[in-house]
Order: structure tokens, then sequence, then C-alpha cells
């Protein structure tokens, strides 16, 4: 019970403090939304949105940005960015291949349902998530579990879907986070 | 353009098709996840692209602000169908249900 | 273009059919739960198709909106809560009928 308290106070104490890099970023990101989903640009809505936009911001900047913001963050959406229409590519063949599998007549004949396991060498949480959600974007392949020291466990719905998984797609998540 | 909105559609509706058969043909818990939540999410994307499309042909202010609330909810999807799918497993796991194999065992 | 619509979301609704004879007789929850996230995943499609048949888009792409974030958080929630329940999987085979709780919802 006391260490709760001690806690909840430490965290009221950091919340306190405002970080106006990450309030500011926080109150564009809410203005735009704003604006695109009132879609009414009079002087009544702009206010109202300016209000709860303000009050939104204040409450949650620390959780969009833990550790406030850094510069490398820019670089780091860019390549991101750069990095899609790969994923595009691949979800696109392989949403293709399990197409071809469920219209197969003889489908249980053709599909090896297993379970692989392999160990990735990213570290940060950013990275591990886009890996993850990669592979279970990619038809044939989902991440059941996953543990702090980078172990995956994927099912996968036949030998082909995971063949090649902890190569090239983990080489470029770790391009794009600089790992 | 119409013929472009057109084909969009049906190549998605084929998806949809595949999404909706492979939950019923899969014989299993986890490989029934594979079409359910990927081709309806391939599915969704296509089509509501199509949408987006038809919907800003007149370009004005409101018809742009409509297409571009229709690419949000395909980003929302996006974003949120594989988070699901993680949950659905993550249960699936923790409830000791087996993973399907191809010779005999704990077939359903 | 209008007919076009209209088949789409005559066939959407279709293929609801199946995801939701899948959610009726699926062996475990869990495979309720699968059909039940497709289901909604089709309903978003066709709330925009129900918007352009009526030409109110920009109404019904808010209600879409709304509607994919509470199927989300509701697949979320009803994930966490099922991974508790023992013996989800016993009921599938000849042994346990009727015994669990997941087995006496349906009618």
């Amino acid at each position: 019970m006391n260490r709760f308290d001690k806690d909840s106070s430490k965290s009221a104490k950091r919340n306190r403090r405002l970080d106006p890099g990450a309030f500011v970023l926080t109150l564009c990101i809410t203005s735009v939304f704003w604006l695109f989903f009132s879609g009414r640009f009079d002087l009544f809505h702009l206010l109202l949105g300016a209000v709860s936009c303000m009050m939104v911001s204040v409450v949650t900047h620390r959780l969009l940005f833990p550790k406030g913001v850094r510069a490398r963050l820019g670089l780091t959406w860019f390549r991101v960015a750069g990095y899609m229409p790969w994923l595009f590519k691949q979800i696109l063949q392989a949403n293709l291949h399990v197409l071809y599998l469920t219209f197969h007549p003889s489908m249980m004949r053709l599909i090896n349902p297993k379970t692989i396991e392999f160990k990735s060498r990213l570290t940060s949480d950013v990275a591990r998530t886009t890996l993850a959600n990669s592979i279970t974007l990619t038809p044939g392949t989902i991440t059941v579990y996953s543990d702090v020291l980078g172990v995956f466990v994927v099912h996968c719905i036949d030998d082909r879907s995971g063949q090649d998984l902890p190569g090239e797609m983990e080489e470029r998540i770790g391009r794009v986070f600089d790992e | 353009m119409d013929l472009i909105i057109t084909l969009m559609l049906v190549f998605g509706l084929v998806f949809f098709l595949g999404g909706s058969l492979g939950i019923i043909r899969f014989p299993d818990f986890y490989s029934r996840l594979h079409p359910a939540g990927k081709l309806d999410t391939g599915g969704l994307v296509i089509t509501m692209t199509a949408f987006a499309v038809y919907t800003v042909q007149p370009l004005t202010m409101a018809s742009v602000i409509t297409s571009i609330k229709i690419l949000l909810i395909i980003f929302f999807v996006f974003i949120t169908s594989p988070t699901a799918i993680h949950s659905i497993v993550d249960a699936g796991v923790r409830a000791g249900l087996e993973p399907w194999e191809k010779k005999g065992g704990t077939g359903t | 273009m209008n007919d076009v619509f209209l088949y789409t979301g005559v066939c959407i609704s279709m293929f609801m059919l199946m995801p939701a004879f899948r959610s009726i007789k699926g062996p475990t929850v869990l495979d309720r739960l699968v059909g039940v996230n497709a289901i909604g995943s089709k309903t978003i499609v066709l709330l925009i198709v129900i918007g352009l048949l009526y030409e109110r888009v920009d109404m019904f792409v808010d209600i879409a909106l709304a509607y994919a974030m509470l199927n989300f958080i509701a697949v979320l929630a009803a994930s966490r809560y099922f991974q508790k329940r023992k013996g989800l999987y016993q009921d599938v085979s000849a042994a346990g009928r009727g015994t669990s709780p997941s087995h006496r919802k349906e009618p």
C-alpha cells in the first residue's frame, strides 16, 4: 500500500511538469484530426476544437511521447514510409497465395500447419512490435508469442510461407530503426 | 474511372469470399485465423480505396474530407487488425488449445 | 454505378452468413470470436455501401469509423476475458457435452 502511494505521487509530480516540445507536437496532431473529423471551419467550431485539443494534449502528451521528442524521430518516420511499399508488395503476394489455398478443392492435402521458432536480434520495443505486426499481416504466418529475450514463435499455414521468415523482413526493419 | 472502381470492388469481393470460405473450411482455430484476419483486411483495404476514389470525384471540400476519413478508416484497420489477431491467438495459447498437425493427433 | 454498389452490398451480406455459421456452430469460444471479428470487418464496408446508396457518405463514414473502434475494443476485451476459461478444448470432443458454460449458450 505504501509503495503504491509513493509511486502514484511520484508519477503525479512528473506529470505536472509540461514538456513543451511534446505538448506542441501533440497539439498539432490533435488539431489536424479535429479539422478532418469536424469538417466545419466557422469560428465557433474552431474555438471548440482549440479548447478540446488543448485539454487532451495537456493530459496525454506524456503518453504519446514518453521520453520527450527526440531529434531522430522525423528521420525514422521517413524510413518507415520507405519500408511501407515493400511490405505492401509482400502482403499482396502472400494474400494471393492464401487465396489460392482457400479456393483449392483439395486444400487439406496442401496445407501443413506448424509452429516455428526463431530468435530475433532486434532489441527495442518498437522494432519488435513492427516485426510482429508485419509477420501477422503477411498472410500464412501469425506471431503466436514473443518475449523479452527476442524469441518469436510463429504459426505457419504451409511449408512455403514460413520458409524465408527471419531473413529479409528483419533486416529491413533493423535498417529502419537503426539497429 | 467507373470501370476501375468496379474492378477493384470485384477484386475486394473475391478477397472477402476467400476470407469467409476459409473460416469455414480450415481445420482448426489457429489456421482459421489466417484467412479471417488477413484476407478480410486485404479485401477491406481494396474496397475502401475504391470507395475513396469514387467519393472524391466531384472534388469539393466536403468530398475530399469524406475521402480522407475513409483513408483514415483503412489506416486504423491496418493498425488494429494484427493487434486483434495477436490478442485472440494469445487467448488461445493461454487457454491451452493445441495446433492441429497434419498426421493424426487432436484434430477437430 | 448505383447498381454496382447495390450488388456489392448484397454480396457482402451473403458473405456474412459464412462467419455467422462459424460463430454459431464453432467448436470453441475463440472460434466464435473469430467469426464475430470477421463479421465486424465486413460491416464496416457495408456501412459505407449503405452511405453511398443513400448518398449520405459524409454521415455514414463517421458511423463506420466509430464501429471499427468498437469492434476492435470488443474483440480485445472478449479475448482478454476468455483466456481464463479452462476446458475450452475438451468440450469439443465427445466427453464434456453440456458441461462447459461455453456450450450452454447454444440454443
